[in-house]
């Protein structure tokens, strides 16, 4: 389990998160909604250690996290970030090959090699795998970072906003994934998502975050309201059922 | 589910070419090969070619040149390639952090407040040590102070170092303008890289710390590969990326302080030298970048030299001949990839 306690961050006057206190690491997918500027992403940062709270506890699996190594906290935790620019050229075989680097310390032995085969199958890369990473499509270049998380072979993956600037297609293909990566492999899967609907199909629990603050927090059912939504994003929505799921109208 | 379909033919990470010579060529393994042997080729043209006397005399002489430029040309390519990996930018050198002419600085107030003829005749490892404290101390604090802290910023760091540079470059220029003529001339001397006649002991030490700071590097090799990915990644795949960041750049300022300090400013090839390296070996794994640039270090330092001294007769400097060739090379290079 991954849990913060009372976590506070303040970049200058401006709180960001505001005494926070969440567990997450239960089975399937959690989802965490809100606006831009809700704190997720710092969020997700403390927890990937890439920030330090100014306040409060975050520990995975009952330690501390500033008590653990770092490889070691890398093979139970992965994170893929929003941004990923590349300063160099690799290939999406060099990228997934990264992922085993908490465990091999960048000698890979054969284990290390399998697990980096299995999540190319799995990814659906192997016609991709010698091609560099600025050759490949939006799509083919998230489901090779994905690959690179799971080579990781950790039991928590948390993606921000894994399905910034996909289409579609690639957005469900996407969901999809992780929804088989959640029931196949037993990953306990947390993802910032900005479309509720997706969140609302694919997501077993929703967190919905807003100012720094928790604002919600249960099953899709209870989150996708229209009460709930307006509040979080702070603008109308309008919830209709279709086919008996909640689906969020926000276009008007 | 994953319905795309796979392109009719996988592409290599290397271009594929037609003819074994050609993918014998692609390979690393005889790329770095080759730039050994050329390498040698360039050290057995310059030892033993343009003898005016003895054999044996000018061997003696000239191989403590070859061993200055082995060493500054390790010291330049390796740090220029690390710093790369830490800023994460690939067209800049360490000297943006005042190395140079931090050296400028400190030779420029000897001669300033003691005159040439003190300047002169100062013991030369008092000099070297001087030089060597004063500059790896500078980046040292400069680093600590804006890396070690809370904020924790490469870029500011960077931009403070331009600026602090720069300003001791004008004081420099400042007190140089000040000077005598002859003051002035025996300063402009000792501001040109010059790689001949070096010191026997000085160069062993710096052969020592630029070593040193290689065995330092070869465990941290495949860390220095998972900088590439940026410090949010590298820190998620548990590289600790403060203390890691923090090594890497203690051995970018002892190995840029010594070599500096035992030729003279001698940065200003570590842009081509490792931009070249990565063209060359066309990876970005610190294992082949590492040495391919340290080894076109040679290649330049040596056939610079060489154009130098046989060609224009000690009628240009080292640095005119190195950037004009590499950098031609380097655009070349540069121009091809583009058409691709």
């Amino acid at each position: 389990m991954i849990a913060l306690e009372g976590a506070v961050k303040t970049y200058g006057p401006t709180t960001v998160l505001d005494n926070v206190s969440v567990t997450f690491g239960g089975e399937g997918i959690t989802a965490l909604i809100g606006p831009n500027g809700a704190g997720k992403t710092t969020l997700f940062n403390i927890v990937g250690r890439l920030i330090r709270p100014d306040r409060g506890r975050v520990s995975v699996d009952g330690r501390p996290i500033e008590a653990v190594p770092g490889r070691e906290l890398a093979r139970v935790l992965a994170v893929l970030r929003q941004d990923n620019h590349l300063a160099a050229r690799l290939t999406v075989t060099d990228l997934v090959e990264f992922g085993r680097f908490p465990h091999s310390g960048g000698r890979l032995t054969v284990a290390d090699r399998d697990h980096v085969e299995r999540a190319l199958d799995y990814l659906g890369l192997q016609g991709y795998r010698g091609r560099f990473l600025d050759e490949l499509s939006g799509g083919q270049r998230q489901r090779a970072f994905i690959a690179m998380v799971l080579a990781q072979d950790t039991r928590y993956v948390l993606l921000d906003e894994p399905l910034n600037n996909l289409d579609l297609r690639h957005m469900a293909e996407i969901m999809r994934l992780l929804r088989s990566m959640a029931d196949d492999l037993d990953k306990r899967i947390v993802v910032v998502l900005h479309d509720v609907n997706f969140a609302a199909t694919y997501a077993d629990r929703i967190v919905a975050m807003r100012a720094g603050r928790i604002l919600a927090d249960g099953p899709p059912e209870e989150i996708i309201s229209a009460d709930v939504l307006a509040d979080v994003y702070d603008t109308p929505v309008d919830v209709r059922r279709i086919d008996g799921r909640p689906v969020a109208l926000y276009y008007g | 589910m994953l319905t795309e379909i796979a392109p009719a033919a996988v592409t290599d990470p290397a271009p594929r070419r037609t003819g074994w010579v050609r993918s014998l060529a692609a390979r690393r393994g005889v790329r770095l090969a080759g730039l050994g042997i050329l390498v040698l080729a360039l050290v057995a043209l310059y030892l033993f070619t343009d003898v005016p006397g003895s054999l044996a005399f000018a061997v003696r002489i000239r191989s403590l040149t070859v061993a200055a430029m082995l060493v500054v040309a390790t010291a330049v390519g390796v740090s220029t390639v690390v710093f790369h990996t830490i800023v994460a930018n690939r067209i800049l050198t360490p000297s943006i952090m005042g190395f140079d002419s931090f050296y400028a600085l400190i030779s420029t107030l000897l001669v300033f407040f003691l005159g040439s003829g003190a300047f002169l005749g100062f013991d030369e490892l008092t000099l070297w040590i001087v030089q060597v404290v004063v500059m790896v101390a500078f980046s040292v604090v400069l680093f600590t102070w804006l890396f070690g802290g809370r904020r924790r910023s490469i870029h500011l760091m960077l931009l403070v170092g331009i600026v602090l540079g720069t300003f001791f470059r004008s004081f420099t220029e400042w007190m140089q303008r000040m000077l005598d003529p002859l003051d002035f001339q025996v300063l402009t001397d000792a501001m040109f890289a010059s790689l001949t006649r070096p010191d026997p002991l000085l160069l062993a030490l710096t052969g020592v710390l630029v070593t040193a700071g290689c065995v330092v590097l070869i465990p941290l090799l495949p860390t220095l590969d998972v900088l590439t990915l940026g410090e949010a990644t590298a820190v998620g795949l548990g590289v600790d990326h403060r203390r890691t960041v923090m090594t890497l750049f203690g051995v970018v300022s002892v190995m840029v302080a010594v070599s500096t300090a035992l030729v003279g400013p001698i940065m200003f090839f570590g842009l081509i030298v490792a931009n070249l390296a990565y063209s060359y070996v066309a990876t970005f794994r610190h294992a082949w970048t590492l040495p391919a640039a340290a080894g076109l270090g040679m290649v330049c330092l040596l056939g610079g030299e060489l154009v130098l001294e046989r060609v224009f007769g000690f009628g240009a400097t080292l640095s005119t001949v190195i950037e004009f060739a590499g950098g031609l090379f380097f655009l070349y290079l540069v121009l091809r990839k583009g058409a691709r």
